[in-house]
């Protein structure tokens, strides 16, 4: 008799996670996953591409529906879960309905974060997490002349503004930091990055701190006031400052919670039954806000679910990211400092760059620009604490030339 | 640009570069440039060229062309003059340095490099009409030994033979010549009697070079021990069946005194190798092949000239022929490989300060004689200084005006340094030059003056075998380019001696100098061409190769001398010579080595012509020294380190190259770079200005030195479209690439240093860069790769630790390409073009362009011998030098099982 395993959650990392399901353990389970969002789990990493117009939302969708049926898997998607009955061992849905598991796994993801800005009510303010923001902002976009902000140089705001840029509109890129991607790259691929994204027609405005959103008296934005008094005119303004875990429904049920919801290595809440994985698990202290770490919990908690003895210990953290057409890579420790080396190769026609840090002997972190082929390569590097010395004149130049050194 | 002349599209004429004096066909390619063929119909060659001759077309373009005279003016900078201006200043000043200072103030020092005719006016001006004997010439650097050597036992300065010997005989005896590399198509026809009927070749050599790795018996005899060597194979031929006594008694004298030294010196194989330092079954094996072998031929070249017993060593040589008869008859006879393209033309008319004209000294007749035929009352009575001791007059300030032609003695003499001193002291200096800067254009002459180059010239040259051949033009002489015989006339008509120097062309000059070869001669002497005295201008234009001597009446010329005796001494005898003692090597505790200088394979002379080649210098691209592992061991020094080599008299920084060939306590470095093409690598300040005593010859193989490591602590290199000035303080040796250039560089300069150079002083200090970099100051690493505004690369710096380098090899194409691809310039700074490894490692053969690892490659492919290696590649199988390279790799090299 299968035991039920219910996932909270139809993200990437539950998708992740029901894929390995199936392929070590399946019909141990009867799983069952719970999903907010009206649509099957899709790839969040493409929504910027969606919003560009390169592809559909059904493009951005992880697998079809046959997949999940043929998996034996219960899709439970558009009506979210209101609580966590632990005592029963039960989850009660928004609808009143009680689904009762064995174990529990959460893969609720995260919320964008919400900046404490006045007008942040006003009609043309979003947020750029899923496909209700996406579908919001072409619809926005849809209209000829119209103007965005972007509040936010990360990851996402970068996203947020090279997709609207693509569909046409002008847009403007807000960030409080001197440089883009501040805690992924140094000062001279965030140069890189800056040039590249404003070559797809994104204005960059750097150390521009956020005051207030300007609205007109029908409640509809006009533009982001600056903390220098500037005012950048909009019709559109997308927050995307980050995200924070969602812990919501842990917390309302008990389960120890700091950030995200505390998991020790076996991905174990502090409820024995309940597992967290995916952005809005917090495991040694750090709550992953990219997919590879969530793919690899994933794995982890899959193979344990099969009775193996994984365990998890963290992740290297890579970014690996595609601003439509703008390859940028970090890896590892790129903050530098005591006791690192950094090799440095640049090339400024070709719009490459490629810092490597090494660290005694090992390579410590790295930061692509421009060509990020060689990324995962580093990345092993990293990981596997491989010694560089013996490559390390060709090691800039990635994979293929180190083996024709060799 | 080289404007070719409307005339032939083929044109005959010679190689400028060594003594073989290789026939060439020229085709103006209409770009200025030419595209070289060897002319089979020339006898020297047969269509033969070496890699150098082959490589002539990439040598004369105009970009480092001197095209108009220069005369420094009253602000003390070299300013573009008229002709008239230039000859009016030369005139002037040389008439005041002989008022004042006397004729004997006046000085002129030619090269080997100059044509007959040139040579044939400037001698005639300075000995006929300034009256000064000090003319003397590069020769001296070159093969003087062998002309006093000649002359003592010849009676005059004549080579019996004939290339044709070198076909005709079983045993070829090699002493101090590096033939393979310095007369290559002489060593293929060599190569071609061997295979046809088995020839042996003896080296007598103390390094192992590549000529010595081919022999079948290599003597690596101590350096200046040749004369011993030669002694003790003379007392064993005396009791030998080889000895010829008819021919002793006959057309010799002074047999028995030789014969008594000799036996006193080194009366046995075991005493002669002891003396030499050779293993006595090798000398034995020496005596006992040179005894039975009739048909003998002794070549010899620098090895033997360039020592303070280099006249010596060329008499010890003769004796042995003398004895044995083998003199002049078709496979045998000694033979003088000459090192310059004209040094036999320079004596023919006198260019030596110790000749007068046409094979004449200055006994009081023969003043007479050539006093009568050019009517010049004024004429020098006396010998001049002889080369080393003319700069060192000049140093002194006896004399006060030096005109120098086609040479670069601040590269070239011993002792540069103190030339170049010197030079900077004259009250008139004269450099009549095709290059607008070279060392000794930085020695601050007052005048300079346009000469044609090789393609432009037009007269005559003398090869080692007495050959003379035409050089003819097939380019348009570019700018204000005068012949040099045109501008010396200039000058004596301005010195009123117009009459005297009235020719319409070099026909002209060459009727009037077989004229006097002729002149009351009677078979008296050995130079006579007088059958050409009355050549018209159209059979000089037509005038084929021929050996002289050539009588009037005998215009066939002469193939072989002294068969039959007929020296040219006054009993028309033969002198036996004995040799005087030989000192041992002079080392010291702060010399304890012997610096022996010579050539490599692909460069002439100073390199001012096949520094222009990138082929040629893809084989050697930096000065290095070869030093014995034991040798470098105990120094420190590893292969491709620099050591720092210094003599009493100065010092250069070289590459070493462990060489097991190397005798220990010896070491060997090229003369070829010069300040124009490295920073350090001038080895002329180092060589001891000590000379042989009858031919003032310098003795350029054996100076004391030392070795030290040079502490560089990192290396790289540069390469560019364009030449460069390198930062100072930097060691550096400069090659020409195919687009560009590319420096060898070593030195304290870091990375950091390296960024801003190529930033602030750099190539293109204000234009905004396109560039790439790799920086890992850490590990002392720094690259960068600059890109033009098409995306060609412009230039690159590659810099690291020393000791790990990275060759230029792939990269250096890219010069001469287009936009570099992007999968290129992803990998440009790894020092590698994308896809497959370029083939690189230096060029093993130059004529084809073949690298050696394109050559291990084959080997490891299945070829197994050189031929197959040819077959594959081509590479030797047009001059061949490069073959006993091709022969050391496939020993070396490990084939797959």
């Amino acid at each position: 008799m299968s035991e039920p395993l219910l996932i909270i959650g139809n993200g990437m990392a539950a998708a992740k996670l029901c894929e390995e399901l199936a392929q070590r353990a399946l019909g141990r389970h009867a799983v069952a996953v719970i999903g907010a969002e009206p649509h099957l789990a899709y790839n969040r990493v493409l929504l910027s591409e969606v919003l560009a117009g390169h592809m559909t939302a059904a493009d951005a969708q992880m697998k079809p529906a046959s997949w999940w049926r043929d998996r034996g898997v219960t899709l439970q998607y558009g009506t979210p879960a209101a609580a966590i009955d632990r005592a029963s061992r039960a989850v009660v849905l928004a609808d009143g309905r009680r689904l009762p598991y064995a174990r529990l796994v959460l893969a609720t993801g995260s919320h964008p974060i919400r900046l404490p800005l006045p007008g942040m009510d006003l009609d043309g303010v979003h947020t750029f997490r899923d496909l209700k923001d996406v579908a919001a902002l072409l619809a926005a976009a849809a209209v000829p002349g119209t103007r965005a902000v972007v509040i936010g140089g990360g990851l996402l705001g970068l996203e947020a503004s090279v997709g609207l840029a693509g569909a046409g509109v002008k847009t403007s890129l807000v960030h409080l930091m001197d440089r883009l991607m501040e805690r992924q790259l140094d000062p001279a691929a965030a140069g890189f990055l800056r040039r590249a994204v404003e070559a797809k027609g994104v204005e960059v405005l750097l150390q521009a701190a956020s005051d207030a959103i300007e609205g007109d008296g029908d409640g509809r934005v006009t533009g982001l006031r600056l903390k220098d008094g500037g005012v950048v005119a909009a019709d559109l303004v997308v927050v995307a400052c980050g995200v924070t875990p969602n812990a919501d429904l842990a917390r309302a049920a008990g389960l120890e919670v700091k950030r995200g919801i505390l998991v020790d290595d076996t991905l174990s809440t502090s409820d024995p039954a309940i597992y967290a994985i995916g952005e809005c698990a917090e495991h040694r202290g750090i709550a992953y806000g990219l997919v590879a770490p969530a793919y690899e919990q994933a794995r982890v908690l899959a193979r344990r679910l099969a009775g193996e003895e994984a365990r998890y210990e963290g992740s290297v953290v890579a970014t690996n990211l595609k601003v439509s057409g703008v390859p940028v890579f970090s890896a590892g420790d790129v903050t530098g400092g005591e006791g690192t080396e950094d090799i440095v190769l640049t090339d400024q026609g070709l719009g490459v760059y490629r810092r490597l840090i090494v660290k005694d002997g090992l390579l410590a972190g790295a930061v692509l620009f421009g060509d990020t082929a060689d990324g995962l390569f580093y990345l092993d590097l990293i990981t596997k604490r491989t010694p560089i010395t013996a490559m390390r004149a060709d090691l800039a130049f990635g994979r293929d030339a180190i083996a024709a050194a060799a | 640009m080289n404007a070719p002349l409307a005339s032939p599209p083929s044109v005959k004429t010679t190689c400028p570069y060594c003594g073989v004096g290789c026939g060439v066909k020229a085709t103006p390619d209409g770009r200025g440039g030419a595209l070289v063929e060897g002319d089979a119909a020339h006898p020297a060659n047969l269509g033969r060229l070496c890699s150098k001759g082959a490589a002539l077309g990439e040598t004369v373009g105009l970009d480092t062309r001197l095209l108009f005279p220069m005369v420094r003016g009253a602000d003390g900078a070299l300013a573009r003059a008229s002709w008239d201006a230039a000859l009016d200043r030369i005139a002037d000043s040389l008439k005041g340095v002989r008022d004042t200072h006397g004729p004997e103030a006046i000085a002129f020092y030619l090269s080997g490099q100059l044509l007959t005719e040139d040579y044939y006016v400037a001698n005639k001006l300075a000995k006929g009409f300034l009256g000064t004997a000090h003319v003397d010439t590069n020769s001296r650097l070159c093969m003087s030994s062998s002309v006093a050597g000649h002359k003592r036992g010849f009676g005059s300065d004549t080579v019996p033979g004939s290339y044709e010997d070198l076909e005709a005989a079983d045993l070829i005896v090699l002493v101090g010549s590096n033939t393979a590399w310095c007369h290559p198509v002489l060593f293929r026809r060599m190569e071609a009697a061997r295979k046809a009927r088995g020839t042996k070749f003896v080296v007598i050599d103390p390094r192992r070079t590549e000529t010595a790795a081919e022999a079948d018996l290599h003597l690596p005899l101590a350096q200046g021990t040749d004369a011993l060597l030669f002694s003790g194979l003379l007392a064993h031929l005396a009791q030998s069946p080889a000895f010829d006594a008819t021919y002793v008694r006959d057309h010799t004298t002074g047999f028995d005194d030789a014969l008594a030294h000799a036996r006193a010196v080194a009366p046995d194989a075991a005493a002669t190798a002891r003396a030499c330092g050779l293993a006595v079954e090798d000398v034995a094996r020496f005596f006992a092949l040179f005894a039975q072998t009739a048909k003998t031929v002794t070549c010899y070249s620098q090895g033997v000239n360039q020592s303070v017993a280099g006249t010596d060593k060329v008499n010890s040589i003769l004796n042995c022929h003398f004895a044995t008869g083998r003199m002049g008859r078709e496979g045998m006879g000694p033979f003088s490989l000459t090192g310059q393209p004209n040094a036999m033309g320079g004596r023919e008319v006198g260019g030596l300060a110790n000749q007068l004209a046409a094979h004449m000294g200055f006994s009081p007749e023969e003043v007479d004689l050539v006093r009568r035929f050019w009517d010049a009352p004024g004429i020098a009575t006396r010998e001049g200084h002889k080369a080393v001791d003319l700069f060192a007059a000049i140093g002194r300030g006896e004399i006060r005006a030096l005109w120098v032609m086609g040479t670069n003695p601040a590269v070239s003499l011993p002792e540069a340094d103190g030339v170049r001193d010197a030079l900077k002291r004259l009250d008139l200096f004269v450099l009549s030059e095709n290059v607008a800067l070279n060392d000794t254009a930085s020695c601050h002459p007052h005048v300079m003056l346009p000469a044609a180059a090789w393609g432009e010239k037009d007269g005559t040259v003398t090869n080692s075998e007495r050959r003379i051949s035409r050089q003819r033009p097939f380019l348009a002489p570019p700018g204000a380019v005068k012949p040099n015989w045109w501008a010396l006339a200039q000058v004596a008509a301005r010195l009123g001696f117009g009459a005297a120097f009235a020719w319409r062309g070099p026909a002209d000059i060459f009727r009037e100098h077989a004229a006097l070869s002729g002149f009351e001669n009677a078979g008296t002497r050995d130079f006579d061409i007088s059958a050409f005295a009355d050549l018209s201008d159209a059979a000089y234009q037509d005038f084929a190769p021929v050996q002289w001597p050539a009588p009037r009446g005998r215009p066939e010329g002469t193939q072989r001398l002294f068969a039959a005796g007929g020296y040219f001494t006054a009993d028309r005898r033969a002198r036996f010579v004995a040799p005087a003692p030989v000192e041992a090597a002079r080392t010291s505790d702060a010399f304890p080595f012997l610096l022996n200088t010579g050539r490599v394979r692909d460069q002439w002379h100073t390199m001012t012509r096949t520094g222009l080649s990138p082929r040629l210098g893809a084989h050697i691209p930096a000065p290095f020294v070869a030093v014995h592992p034991d040798d470098a061991a105990p120094l420190g020094l590893a292969d491709g380190a620099l050591a720092r080599v210094s003599s009493a008299h100065g010092a250069a920084v070289l590459e070493v190259r462990i060489d097991a060939g190397q005798r220990r306590g010896t070491l060997f470095a090229p003369i070829h770079w010069s300040a124009a093409t490295s920073s350090h690598g001038r080895v002329g300040p180092l060589v001891h200005g000590v000379t042989d005593p009858h031919s003032g010859q310098p003795d350029s193989k054996a100076t004391p030195a030392t070795l030290a490591p040079y502490a560089a602590p990192f290396e790289g290199f540069v390469l560019s479209r364009r030449r460069l000035e390198m930062p100072q303080g930097l060691w550096w040796a400069r090659a020409a690439l195919e687009g560009g250039f590319g420096w060898r560089m070593a030195g304290h300069l870091g990375p950091d240093d390296w960024a801003r150079w190529v930033k602030a002083e750099g190539p293109a200090p204000s234009a905004q860069l396109d560039l790439a970099e790799l920086v890992d100051a850490p590990s002392g690493l720094y690259r960068a790769a600059a890109f033009d505004g098409d995306g060609r690369l412009d230039f690159a710096v590659f810099v690291g630790t020393a000791g790990r380098r990275v060759a230029w090899d792939a990269l250096k194409g890219l010069l001469s390409e287009g936009k570099v691809s992007t999968a290129d310039r992803r990998t440009l700074l790894a020092g590698r073009r994308a896809g497959a490894a370029a083939a690189c490692g230096p060029l093993v053969c130059a004529c084809f362009g073949v690298p050696r690892d394109a050559i291990v490659g084959a080997i490891r492919a299945g070829a197994h011998d050189a031929a197959m290696v040819g077959d594959k590649l081509k590479a030797g199988t047009n001059c061949g030098s490069c073959l006993p390279e091709i022969r050391r790799l496939l020993t070396e090299t490990t084939v797959p099982a």
